[in-house]
């Protein structure tokens, strides 16, 4: 499974070469390309985000998982500009395709790393919404769940009166399973899952094409987080927006995301659909990650997790950040930053030089992938793939 | 409601602590103010013992009752308005504080809002123009928030005051022209006492200012990094409706740290009254304090207290009024 000619000299655009990039044939929304970010200036600064690229199809579910503190929200952000200070964003461009007009015509993409404030204004929420992952701190607790729709409609909707803003509004709050009445209350006044559907129905009020979930249930109970997750995917395929899904759960974004993306110490570092991802993770990194979680029925065994802690931002090892935790680590990755490449005959892309030219990846790495027509059945069974399925 | 009535009762609560100490202060310290009045008596003549008994009844100080009987008494008065009787200024002390609380408030009012007011706007604008050269004003909030209210009233005398020694712009003396103007409803008058006011406004502006200027800048500061406030922004609010989502809710530990302030402010112009002559409470206590006029100094006591805790409850109101948490806590 290497690639041959490929090396950590390739430059990021190389990723869009014909049969390479796993979104071929995907009609993309939002493209983030090379985009960095820094928290702090100068030789103290913390490469939160380097060098990142992601594609988010049109209507598809874009995972993005990884430990605290490995940039997934701050790439989520700083893609739509909404980085808190000391975040800098130091290169790169997000891509918005808005969706064709009526008519056909195609819809000039916007570079919202270069927008001015006036173009960025008029498609946050209306194009790109984000639900945050405690509703109590994202709603506005000195006024109604009412007044913070109807601010947000007369804003973007200037053309509604008062009380089809009102209408609106209701019908929205009974799309996500709560009564009109509840307009009337204030944050404080409901509960922890009421308030992020309350968040989530404000998401939908535009119909934005994009909703950014960063880590949406993280807050609340495992019930409520399983109604609300269910909900939401019910209303993408209703709807059909466009979500990237920020988690550090694995197990969720199985379940319901299209591909996953995992991010490393500020790079992005294995990028599959779900269930390949899943059944046959291709990097040490995400091997680990998935055997954090214990399975609910089969034998016990033993839960390794991944031993050491992510590195500090501001003092990466060299070579790939992950070496000093990897079992696997060979000489190379001391050395060399492996890029985020494609694996020859799949649709994934993995940052390990163990999948690189002469290198032998270990054979828990290599397990068939069930997106790719495999000649012989899968040999190994995986007790921890099973329980999510 | 209910949140506003259990808040009135703690206040009245309050009310009647001050007022039991202000009655039990000039009982405590040594000497006692009838044998004063006695001493001053006997220096024009011979004090019999009508003439102490006299005095006794006038000071509602009768050192041959009991304290508890004192009291009741003394609270009985109070209800009926009776303060007793001011022998240095020569009236009741009721009427005499009524003469001087229309300076001391209207002084303090619209000196304390306008002081709340513009230093609160400031500290808005620093906080969302962080980093830019508005943050020299943090120094300077924090200077004037440090200096005392007394000093800053002689510097600004000594700068801009007729009686001291550079500008001469602003008067520095008394409420109003004492020799040059008729007390009444006319336009020489009421200019006189707001050209009479400016240096001491200017003086409680200035030196309270600073504490509403950082209170609110740093609590905005922390509110910015809110949630809702990168949902306002995410929304694609106006940048005027994204500060208002973060200063709306920044003004409520402020607001409530005005209770605190302002009880430092009348502190404050007590001593400023006294600098500037100001016919206000503040510089009629100094004068009782001086002549060991008991009874005024209570009676000054008790109403400033009630001030206080007047402008506390109006700041509970203005909270439970601007917070909907606060309006259904039990």
């Amino acid at each position: 499974m290497s690639l041959p000619g490929a090396s950590a000299m390739t430059s990021p655009g190389s990723l869009a070469a014909p049969g390479a990039a796993p979104d071929r044939g995907v009609d993309p929304v939002l493209e983030i390309r090379g985009l960095c970010v820094d928290y702090g200036f100068g030789d103290d600064a913390a490469h939160a985000v380097a060098d990142c690229d992601l594609t988010l199809g049109r209507g598809r579910v874009l995972g993005l998982a990884g430990e605290s503190g490995s940039g997934k929200s701050t790439l989520a952000m700083a893609a739509i500009r909404l980085l808190r200070s000391p975040g800098v964003i130091t290169g790169g461009e997000v891509l918005f395709h808005p969706r064709p007009a009526s008519d056909g015509e195609p819809a000039t993409t916007l570079d919202l790393l270069a927008a001015g404030e006036q173009e960025l204004r008029a498609i946050r929420w209306s194009e790109i919404a984000i639900v945050l992952q405690s509703a109590l701190n994202a709603l506005n607790p000195v006024s109604t769940i009412g007044a913070q729709f109807d601010e947000l409609l007369a804003t973007h909707r200037p053309g509604l009166g008062r009380a089809s803003r009102r209408d609106r509004a209701g019908d929205l709050l009974e799309l996500v399973g709560m009564t009109p009445d509840r307009l009337r209350s204030y944050p404080h006044e409901m509960s922890g899952g009421m308030r992020q559907r309350a968040m989530i129905a404000m998401a939908l009020a535009l119909d934005p094409q994009v909703m950014i979930l960063d880590e949406p249930t993280t807050a609340l109970d495992v019930v409520t987080q399983r109604e609300i997750l269910e909900e939401l995917m019910g209303l993408r395929d209703r709807l059909g927006f466009a979500a990237l899904f920020i988690t550090h759960d694995l197990s969720l974004l199985v379940e319901f995301a299209d591909d996953i993306a995992v991010m490393y110490a500020g790079r992005l570092m294995e990028r599959a659909p779900a269930a390949s991802l899943f059944r046959s993770p291709r990097l040490p990194y995400t091997y680990g990650l998935l055997h954090c979680f214990p399975p609910m029925h089969g034998e016990r065994h033993r839960m390794d997790g991944i031993p050491g802690s992510p590195p500090d931002l501001r003092d990466l090892p060299p070579g790939c950040a992950f070496h000093p935790r990897c079992q696997w680590a060979i000489p190379r990755c001391r050395q060399d930053v492996p890029k985020l490449e494609p694996l020859t005959g799949s649709h994934r892309e993995v940052a390990c030089w163990l999948h690189r030219d002469n290198a032998t990846a270990p054979p828990e790495l290599m397990r068939p992938d069930p997106a790719v027509a495999q000649p012989r059945t899968a040999a190994v069974s995986d007790t921890s793939a099973e329980r999510a399925v | 409601m209910r949140a506003l009535l259990r808040r009135l009762g703690v206040y009245l609560l309050a009310a009647w602590v001050a007022i039991t100490v202000s009655f039990l202060l000039p009982r405590a310290v040594p000497g006692n103010p009838v044998a004063g009045a006695i001493a001053r008596a006997q220096s024009s003549g011979i004090c019999n013992s009508f003439c102490v008994k006299a005095i006794e009844e006038q000071l509602g100080f009768n050192v041959h009752t009991s304290l508890w009987v004192q009291y009741v008494q003394y609270l009985g008065n109070l209800v009926h308005g009776n303060l007793g009787f001011s022998w240095s200024e020569n009236a009741q002390v009721t009427s005499l504080i009524v003469s001087y609380l229309p300076w001391t408030l209207g002084l303090l009012g619209v000196a304390t809002i306008m002081s709340f007011v513009v230093g609160t706007l400031i500290g808005v604008v620093m906080a969302w123009r962080r980093g830019s050269w508005l943050d020299w004003l943090m120094p300077a909030a924090t200077f004037f928030q440090a200096i005392p209210y007394f000093f800053l009233a002689l510097v600004l005398v000594l700068i801009f005051g007729e009686t001291g020694s550079l500008l001469k712009w602003f008067p520095s003396l008394y409420g109003f022209d004492i020799y040059g103007v008729d007390p009444g409803m006319n336009l020489p008058y009421i200019a006189s006492i707001l050209g009479h006011a400016v240096l001491p406004a200017l003086t409680v502006i200035l030196a309270s200012m600073g504490g509403f200027i950082l209170s609110m800048r740093n609590q905005m500061v922390t509110t910015m990094d809110e949630d809702f406030v990168l949902v306002a922004r995410a929304k694609g609010l106006r940048t005027g409706k994204v500060v208002w989502y973060a200063a709306r809710n920044a003004l409520l530990p402020c607001v409530s740290n005005f209770s605190v302030a302002i009880s430092i402010v009348v502190a404050g112009q007590i001593l400023v009254e006294i600098v500037f002559n100001y016919p206000g409470i503040g510089y009629h206590l100094y004068g009782a304090l001086g002549a060991l006029d008991y009874t005024l100094v209570q009676g000054i006591f008790v109403v400033i207290t009630l001030v206080v805790l007047a402008a506390n409850l109006l700041a509970d109101v203005v909270y439970v009024l601007i917070d909907p948490r606060a309006r259904q806590e039990a």
